[in-house]
């Protein structure tokens, strides 16, 4: 037990370290708060293209930019994506780290978004679609009235899930030296040569992070289901 | 009805993957339980180090952890880890009538693998500090060697002190890293590799670069714009280390550093790295 005692002082006690894992979580929560809402926002818009041109077949053009978009991020390593965007699309401007690491994260993730929007589009029954416009909606109202609420329902359990991978995904964010919670660790790490304590609490706040997450998307899913009735 | 059966496929779709989730889970769970048993067998099992040491010399293996990724002292030339280091360790396991084996490893593991008895010794051009001897013991020293800082032709940065408020790489848990923690109002971006955090210092993201003397040499003859400042930001001593018992193996380290000292290869392979001064 002291043993543990001494551990924990060693590691998160002694000259401040625990910083180096509160800064950590703050760059995380920021990186992922940020990645989440560019990936929905890009995501949405790929995803609605693409079912547009499934349905209708219009906007063949942006599809195909679109098609491109996905095959790319979706085919490679978001470490790699991370890296091209620190050392080769910025490589000649000093720009804030937590930026670069939004761009990364939010476009990688705006791809997997986007084939879980156009999944949850395409699962709504077509009848539903046809009701919309025999009742005189346009294609965009029957999108936003009809369609797009109940795709939302039918695609939350993936969409919670693609945001916890999102959330747990930041820690490579350490490559382009961003300190986040992962990185935090691994500083302690480096200074303590102690693997336990650091890897474990580390693991810990994300354990707990994730949980605290799913709890608000069960609370979520309840009160839609509620509105079934 | 057709909505009832997407709904109910759905709803079994999800309850599938959930299944699929929490085995998932158990399995983490095992893991990390593996995990920890693992560490506290290492903690028990780390007084009988010495023993399980005296029976690989017996087997005539020689475990040398480094980190490949610091020339002149380790890198990689083709399939092979050359350096200073490497060659240090060939000759002590020479001396000693054992095979080496290189294992290559992060930079911040070496010592974490040297106490668990992993690797015999730790050769990574790696500095002994306080904290590192609280962890290891560290041989007598094979070199010496200093932190300077690179910074690029046109830069204001003439003398350590001009660092202050300033941004600088380092790469994590090296000697720069830690050091660079004294300057006041400094930004540290710790890379995990000495190279990126040059590469940093090329694109303007950090103003100075802290690394060990050789690196980098190496790194600005390769890189056109860098200079080295005169003025060392600090000197220090390179030493291998061992895991705190195994008294026998540092003797015998020792030992053969000194045969090999005295018989002038220990210069000998350091002048065939280092061509500068």
């Amino acid at each position: 037990m002291n043993n543990f005692i001494d551990a924990f002082y060693l590691n998160f006690i002694k000259d401040e370290r625990w910083k180096y894992i509160t800064g950590g979580l703050k760059t995380t929560l920021t990186v992922t708060f940020f990645a989440v809402i560019m990936g929905i926002v890009l995501g949405f818009l790929v995803g609605v293209i693409r079912s547009t041109y499934d349905k209708t077949g219009k906007l063949k053009i942006l599809n195909a930019l679109c098609n491109v978009y996905l095959t790319i991020i979706r085919g490679t390593p978001v470490v790699v994506q991370l890296l091209i965007t620190y050392f080769v699309i910025f490589g000649s401007v000093n720009i804030n780290k937590v930026v670069v690491a939004v761009i990364a994260f939010g476009v990688n993730s705006g791809a997997y978004v986007a084939e879980i929007i156009r999944s949850g589009i395409m699962s709504v029954d077509n009848g539903q679609f046809e009701a919309g416009r025999s009742i005189g909606f346009t294609y965009g109202q029957t999108m936003i009235h009809i369609i797009l609420p109940q795709a939302f329902k039918n695609v939350l359990p993936a969409l919670a899930n693609e945001f916890i991978v999102l959330l747990k995904e930041t820690s490579v964010a350490g490559y382009i030296a961003l300190e986040d919670l992962t990185k935090g660790g691994d500083i302690i790490r480096s200074r303590t040569f102690n693997a336990f304590m650091p890897l474990i609490g580390v693991a810990i706040i994300y354990l707990l992070m994730v949980m605290i997450f799913s709890y608000f998307v069960k609370c979520l899913e309840r009160r839609l289901r509620n509105s079934e009735h | 009805m057709k909505k009832i059966i997407a709904v109910a496929a759905m709803a079994a779709m999800v309850v599938s993957m959930t299944a699929c989730g929490s085995k998932a889970a158990d399995t983490g769970a095992e893991a990390t339980a593996e995990a920890v048993a693992a560490t506290e067998a290492a903690t028990q099992t780390a007084e009988t180090t010495e023993a399980a040491t005296e029976n690989v010399a017996a087997n005539g293996t020689l475990i040398m952890a480094t980190n490949a990724e610091f020339p002149p002292y380790e890198y990689r030339e083709g399939d092979q880890i050359v350096g200073i280091d490497a060659e240090i360790a060939q000759a002590i396991a020479d001396e000693l009538g054992m095979e080496l084996q290189i294992e290559d490893m992060q930079f911040d593991s070496i010592i974490a693998a040297v106490q668990t008895g992993k690797a015999d010794i730790g050769v990574a051009g790696m500095t002994v500090t306080e904290d590192r001897l609280q962890a290891v013991s560290f041989s007598d020293s094979y070199t010496q060697a200093a932190q300077v800082i690179i910074v690029k032709g046109d830069s204001a940065v003439a003398t350590p002190d001009d660092l202050k408020g300033k941004t600088v790489g380092v790469q994590l848990g090296t000697t720069g890293d830690i050091y660079a923690e004294d300057i006041e109002d400094v930004t540290i971006d710790r890379y995990n590799k000495g190279f990126e955090a040059v590469q940093a210092l090329l694109q303007d993201k950090v103003d100075a670069v802290i690394i060990d003397r050789e690196p980098a040499n190496v790194f600005i003859e390769e890189n056109e714009g860098l200079k080295v400042l005169d003025e060392e930001f600090t000197v220090e001593d390179y030493a291998i280390c061992m895991a705190k018992d195994n008294t026998d193996l540092l003797d015998k380290v020792n030992t053969a550093l000194a045969s090999l000292k005295e018989s002038g290869k220990l210069d000998e392979i350091k002048a065939k790295y280092i061509t500068a001064e």
